[in-house]
C-alpha cells in the first residue's frame, strides 16, 4: 500500500470510494424523505430515532467526514489539474464528440451542490439534530422548537415556492454530478471494459434519476399539499 | 481553396508567443494539411522571413510525429487520423483555420508548432517494456494466446504516443498514452510477468512530470487518432491498485 494515497490514481481512489458512500446516503436519505408522503407521522417517528444519540450522531460523523474529505480531494485534484493544464490556454476549444458536459464541469456542479447543502443543513438539520445537542429540553420546549417534526418543517419550507425552485435546481445540479460521478467511480477502481462500459453508465444515468425523482417527489408533493390546506384546493 | 490561417508563433521556449495571420492561396482540395504548410512555408521562403516549425515524420499516420491543435481539436476536426492524413478537402474556400501547439505543462513549445514530448519516452523509460529477450518471432500458436487478449492487446498497441490525449484532456492527463501501453504487454504472456511492476513505475512517472489527474471525460478517446478506448484506462487502474495492494 505504500504511497497508494500519494499517487494520482490513488487520489482519484479516495474520490471514486466517498462518492459511492455518498451516493449510498442519499439513496437511504431519498427513502426515509418518501415516507413523508405517505405518512407524516411515520416520518417523524424516523426523526426522533435519528435525534441526538450515539448511533445517529456516529452515522452523522461518519457522513460528514466522507462528504468534507470528498471536497477535500476535490479541490485538491482541481488545483493539480489546472496546473498540470498549463497557464498557456488554447484559444479555439471544441467539445470532442461523446464528451458529456457533466463530466467537463464536475467541480462547478459540486460547488452548486456544497451551497444548496449548507443552505439544507440550515433549513433542516440545524433545526432537527442540532438544537437537541446545543439545547436541554426545557430550553427547546421554552424556545418553541419541535426538533422531531420534521414533517412540519419539510411542510413549512415547501409552501414557499421559492424555495422548491432553489431546491429543484440544487437536486438538477446534482443529478448531473451523479450521470458522470457514478459510473466514473466504478472506472477508477478498475471495473470496467468495453462491454461493461455502456452498461454501467445506464445504471448510472437510472440510479441518479431516481435520486433526482425520489427528493423531487418531496418537493412537490408538499408544496402541492400546501396549495391545499385541508384537502381543499384553491 | 484561398484560406486563412492564425498560426501561433513563438521563437523559443521561453520566448512570449502569439498569433499571426497568413493567407494561402490556390490550395488544391487534396492537399494534404501538411502540404498546404509546406506551401506556406516555402512562401514564407520566398519573402525571406521565417518558416512556420512544426513536427512531422512518416506522413503516413503511422510514426506519431504531427501534432497540431488545429480549430479545437487535436489532429484537427477529422476523426480517428493523425495530422498528416487530414486534407484540405474538410474545409471551405473562404475558412479561417486556427492552428495552436499541443498545450500542456508536461509539454513545453519547443518552437512554434513544435512541443517537446520526451516526457512520454521517459515514461516508456520508467517500464513501459520487456526486461528480459524474448527470442526471435515465435511460430504461430507456439504460445496459445485467447484471440480476445490479441485483439485487445493489439489494439492499445495500435498507440503512437502523438500526445493527443494530454492535448485534449483538460487536466493534462496522460493516462491514456500510459494504459495503452501497459494494457497492450498485460494482455500478453510475455508482458504479464511485469505487468504489477510496470503499472507502479510508469504510474509513478507519469506523476512527477506533472500530468494531470484522469477524471474520465473520455475527451482523450474521442480525439485519439488511433481510437484507443479508456476501457484501458480502467484496466491500468486495476493493475496499478491491486499491485499496490500487494505491496
Amino acid at each position: 500500500m505504500s504511497n497508494l494515497f500519494t499517487s494520482s490514481i490513488g487520489k482519484k481512489l479516495i474520490m471514486s470510494i466517498t462518492g459511492l458512500f455518498l451516493v449510498l446516503f442519499l439513496l437511504f436519505h431519498m427513502c426515509m424523505n418518501l415516507v413523508a408522503i405517505f405518512s407524516q407521522e411515520a416520518y417523524n417517528m424516523i426523526c426522533a430515532f435519528l435525534g441526538a444519540n450515539w448511533y445517529a450522531l456516529a452515522a452523522t460523523v461518519v457522513l460528514a467526514a466522507g462528504a468534507v474529505i470528498h471536497i477535500i480531494y476535490a479541490f485538491i485534484l482541481t488545483i493539480l489539474n489546472r496546473r498540470a493544464r498549463g497557464k498557456q490556454r488554447y484559444a479555439v476549444e471544441a467539445t470532442p464528440k461523446g464528451v458529456e458536459w457533466a463530466s467537463q464541469n464536475m467541480f462547478v456542479l459540486g460547488l452548486i451542490i456544497v451551497v444548496g447543502l449548507v443552505l439544507h443543513l440550515w433549513n433542516f438539520w440545524y433545526n432537527m439534530q442540532f438544537v437537541e445537542l446545543a439545547y436541554s429540553h426545557a430550553e427547546i420546549e421554552a424556545l418553541g422548537l419541535e426538533p422531531t417534526n420534521g414533517a412540519a418543517l419539510i411542510a413549512g419550507l415547501f409552501s414557499n415556492p421559492v424555495y422548491c425552485i432553489v431546491y429543484l435546481v440544487w437536486l438538477a445540479a446534482l443529478w448531473f454530478h451523479l450521470t458522470h460521478g457514478f459510473w466514473s467511480a466504478f472506472q477508477t477502481i478498475g471495473w470496467d471494459n468495453q462491454i461493461w462500459r455502456p452498461r454501467v453508465m445506464c445504471i448510472s444515468n437510472i440510479v441518479a434519476t431516481i435520486i433526482f425523482l425520489g427528493f423531487a417527489a418531496v418537493v412537490v408533493y408538499f408544496y402541492a399539499i400546501s396549495l391545499c390546506p385541508g384537502g381543499v384546493c384553491y | 481553396m484561398n484560406l486563412t490561417l492564425k498560426i501561433w508563433r513563438q521563437k523559443d521556449a521561453k520566448a512570449k508567443g502569439g498569433f499571426e495571420t497568413y493567407k494561402v492561396e490556390n490550395i488544391s482540395p487534396d492537399t494534404s494539411f501538411l502540404e498546404m504548410l509546406d506551401i506556406l512555408n516555402n512562401n514564407l521562403i520566398h519573402e525571406g522571413k521565417d518558416p512556420v516549425v512544426f513536427d512531422h515524420d512518416c506522413r503516413e499516420g503511422i510514426c506519431g510525429m504531427c501534432s497540431l491543435h488545429i480549430n479545437g481539436h487535436a489532429h484537427g476536426p477529422d476523426e480517428d487520423i493523425t495530422t498528416c492524413q487530414l486534407h484540405m478537402r474538410k474545409f471551405k474556400d473562404g475558412d479561417t483555420i486556427t492552428i495552436e501547439p499541443w498545450r500542456s505543462n508536461a509539454f513545453p513549445v519547443i518552437k512554434d508548432l513544435a512541443v517537446d514530448r520526451g516526457a512520454f519516452d521517459k515514461i516508456l523509460q520508467a517500464g513501459g517494456f520487456i526486461s528480459i529477450n524474448t527470442g526471435g518471432v515465435q511460430d504461430a500458436n507456439a504460445i496459445p494466446i485467447p484471440k480476445k487478449d490479441a485483439d485487445e492487446s493489439m489494439d492499445a498497441a495500435a498507440c503512437n504516443g502523438c500526445g493527443a490525449c494530454v492535448a485534449t484532456c483538460k487536466n493534462g492527463s496522460a493516462m491514456l498514452f500510459v494504459a495503452a501501453r501497459v494494457s497492450s504487454l498485460a494482455k500478453l504472456p510475455q508482458g504479464r510477468v511485469e505487468g504489477a511492476r510496470r503499472a507502479k513505475s510508469m504510474v509513478a512517472k507519469m506523476d512527477e512530470l506533472g500530468f494531470g489527474n484522469c477524471t474520465n471525460t473520455g475527451a482523450c478517446e474521442a480525439e485519439c487518432p488511433k481510437g484507443i478506448s479508456i476501457a484501458h484506462i480502467a484496466r491500468l487502474n486495476r493493475e496499478f491498485l491491486s499491485a499496490k495492494l500487494k505491496d
